[in-house]
């Protein structure tokens, strides 16, 4: 056996490894570049047929609308306000009557399905009811609460509620389900109490499952509250759409339509910060390490 | 008797004596499946553990090596005979006993020395004592420089010194141990059953230790009990009288060693056959 110096051309083999680095980095950045650059090229082009189609008549943008015509709807919306006042308003109450919804719907979602998901006679016995409930299409349940609740904000964050309830539910209740056992006898023989465990066991493990639910179901939320304006209010989003509807504005439809994707963004945006926040302990996803 | 020269002394199995630290007495566990058959777990086991004592379990997969360990915490009750810890009848789960779990049992969800600390924390020590405590046994186990990690940043070998650290925290009289190691690899393993004994010695607790590894049974242990193929009972009982401190990594190409898991494994065989043989008429 003879050991193999390991001193010979240690030199040259440094500066080669810098060089490697900064030549992998290089393409790192070029990819980057290419992924953006091809991003815009889609949306432009997208935008740019649109616009064009509709200028030559080959869609009718009395139907289809176009995206000028969307622009100058939404500019004359941020300069002159909507026919209901200021678009800012209608932002406001959306988003309000959503967000209030959501928290709500959330909040009793988490609790019903961690309460479930420890005792297992509520949860046989509820399952039933619970599967009865979520096969009532939700959305139905907007004309009583219109009726019951009148046309303020209540009957539309009730939408809201119950459109989010379930989803958060379940999942709620999955991720307490899958919880490991082994983990649970750790924490009780550690000298964890029934609470501890719930606390410090339970939820963290069933975190990943309701973070997913939120992502999905402040979408809900938002479908709830807008779908409820559309049912009978006297402002919002919703509203401003079905008058834009009823006055043929095909216009004002897609430009509605596009300032509540950009709330949607937005708030996913807000909440996938605050989940990196809480399950900072995750490893990434296999596909993001490296990246 | 030609095998107390071997170093490996086959017991009698008698009746637990008043002052052991575990005693189980003649138990039979049966337990009803969810589709509503009886099945026999373990059946007339019997089994000592003196105070300070190290004590394996070895036997065929599926004979029920892991339910004498949970008979022992108090998670499963004995259908007859009874069980006995530090000369009291088992509860509820005890604050004297610590477990170290085959899957990785950390939460995931906390650091280290968040881990560490969990014990005492869930016991109500005041949250600073909690964490020096913690500190003092991470640097036991080597991890000091890896408090703030996530278990996801350790390696498995890491993982395993972080749990014996949350274990032995606790100071536990009675240590139960379900195949710990038996997810690492020969070298890591080598190395943690070291940490494992050095940590014992300073402690001296009660250990039962569940192992299918029969080498390791023996480089561990001052009894080692072979269960037969399940419904589990004791086949008989060996005593080891290797010298300690025993070093692992040496231990295995001892003569005497060697000799005596000879002996042991001409007895386990069979059971091992047995137990295989039924798992695939049964495809367990």
């Amino acid at each position: 056996m003879t050991a193999i110096s390991p001193t010979d051309q240690a030199a040259a083999r440094a500066t080669s490894i810098v060089a490697a680095e900064a030549q992998a980095r290089a393409r790192l950045r070029k990819r980057h570049a290419l992924v953006i650059g091809l991003r815009l090229a889609i949306l432009v082009v997208f935008l740019g047929l649109w616009e064009l189609c509709a200028d030559y008549n080959i869609i009718d943008p009395f139907f289809f609308s176009s995206p000028s015509g969307i622009w100058e709807q939404i500019w004359s919306w941020i300069t002159e306000g909507t026919s209901q006042g200021p678009l800012w308003l209608q932002i406001y109450v959306t988003l309000e009557e959503t967000f209030l919804g959501f928290v709500i719907g959330a909040v009793g979602g988490i609790v019903a399905g961690i309460i479930l998901g420890r005792n297992k006679l509520l949860a046989d016995v509820f399952s039933i009811y619970i599967k009865i409930a979520n096969s009532v299409p939700r959305v139905v349940l907007g004309s009583v609460f219109i009726i019951a609740l009148g046309l303020g904000m209540a009957s539309k964050v009730a939408l809201a509620v119950v459109m989010v309830f379930f989803v958060v539910f379940a999942n709620a209740f999955q991720g307490v389900r899958e919880a490991d056992r082994a983990m649970i006898a750790n924490a009780q023989i550690l000298g964890a109490s029934p609470m501890q465990i719930t606390t410090s066991v339970i939820i963290p493990s069933a975190m990943s499952w309701i973070l997913a639910s939120l992502h999905v179901s402040f979408g809900f939320a938002l479908v709830g509250a807008v779908v409820g304006e559309f049912l009978g209010a006297k402002q919002g989003m919703g509203l401003l759409i079905s008058t834009a509807q009823g006055a043929f504005n095909a216009n004002g439809v897609f430009a509605a339509m596009i300032i509540l994707a950009v709330m949607a963004l937005v708030v996913e945006f807000i909440i996938t910060r605050f989940e990196n926040y809480v399950v900072k302990w995750r490893p990434a996803p296999f596909n993001e390490q490296g990246a | 008797m030609q095998l107390q020269t071997m170093a490996a002394e086959k017991l009698s199995p008698a009746a637990p004596p008043a002052d052991a630290a575990i005693a189980i007495d003649d138990v039979t566990l049966r337990f009803v499946t969810p589709d509503g058959h009886m099945m026999t777990a373990i059946r007339d086991f019997t089994m000592t553990v003196a105070r300070g004592e190290f004590a394996c379990v070895v036997g065929p997969t599926g004979c029920g090596k892991s339910t004498t360990l949970n008979l022992v915490t108090g998670l499963l009750r004995p259908t007859t005979g009874n069980v006995r810890v530090m000369g009291n009848p088992v509860t509820d789960i005890s604050r004297d006993i610590g477990f170290v779990f085959q899957a990785d049992a950390l939460f995931p969800w906390r650091s280290v020395i968040d881990n560490v600390a969990a014990g005492p924390l869930f016991r109500g020590t005041p949250k600073k004592e909690a964490y020096d405590k913690a500190r003092d046994w991470i640097g036991r186990v080597g991890l000091s420089r890896f408090e703030k990690h996530y278990p996801h940043q350790l390696s498995g070998g890491m993982r395993k010194r972080a749990a014996l650290a949350q274990t032995f925290i606790n100071q536990p009289k009675i240590l139960l141990m379900d195949e710990p190691f038996s997810a690492l690899d020969m070298q890591t393993r080598t190395a943690m059953q070291d940490e494992l004994l050095g940590l014992w010695s300073g402690l001296k607790s009660s250990v039962v230790f569940v192992t299918h590894d029969l080498e390791e049974a023996v480089a561990l242990a001052d009894k080692v009990y072979v269960l037969t193929a399940g419904p589990g009972t004791v086949k008989s009982v060996y005593r080891i009288d290797l010298p300690r401190p025993r070093v692992m990594a040496d231990i295995r190409y001892d003569p005497k060693f060697i000799e005596i898991a000879k002996v042991i494994w001409s007895d386990l065989r069979e059971e091992v056959q047995l137990g295989q043989s039924r798992g695939l008429q049964t495809g367990h």
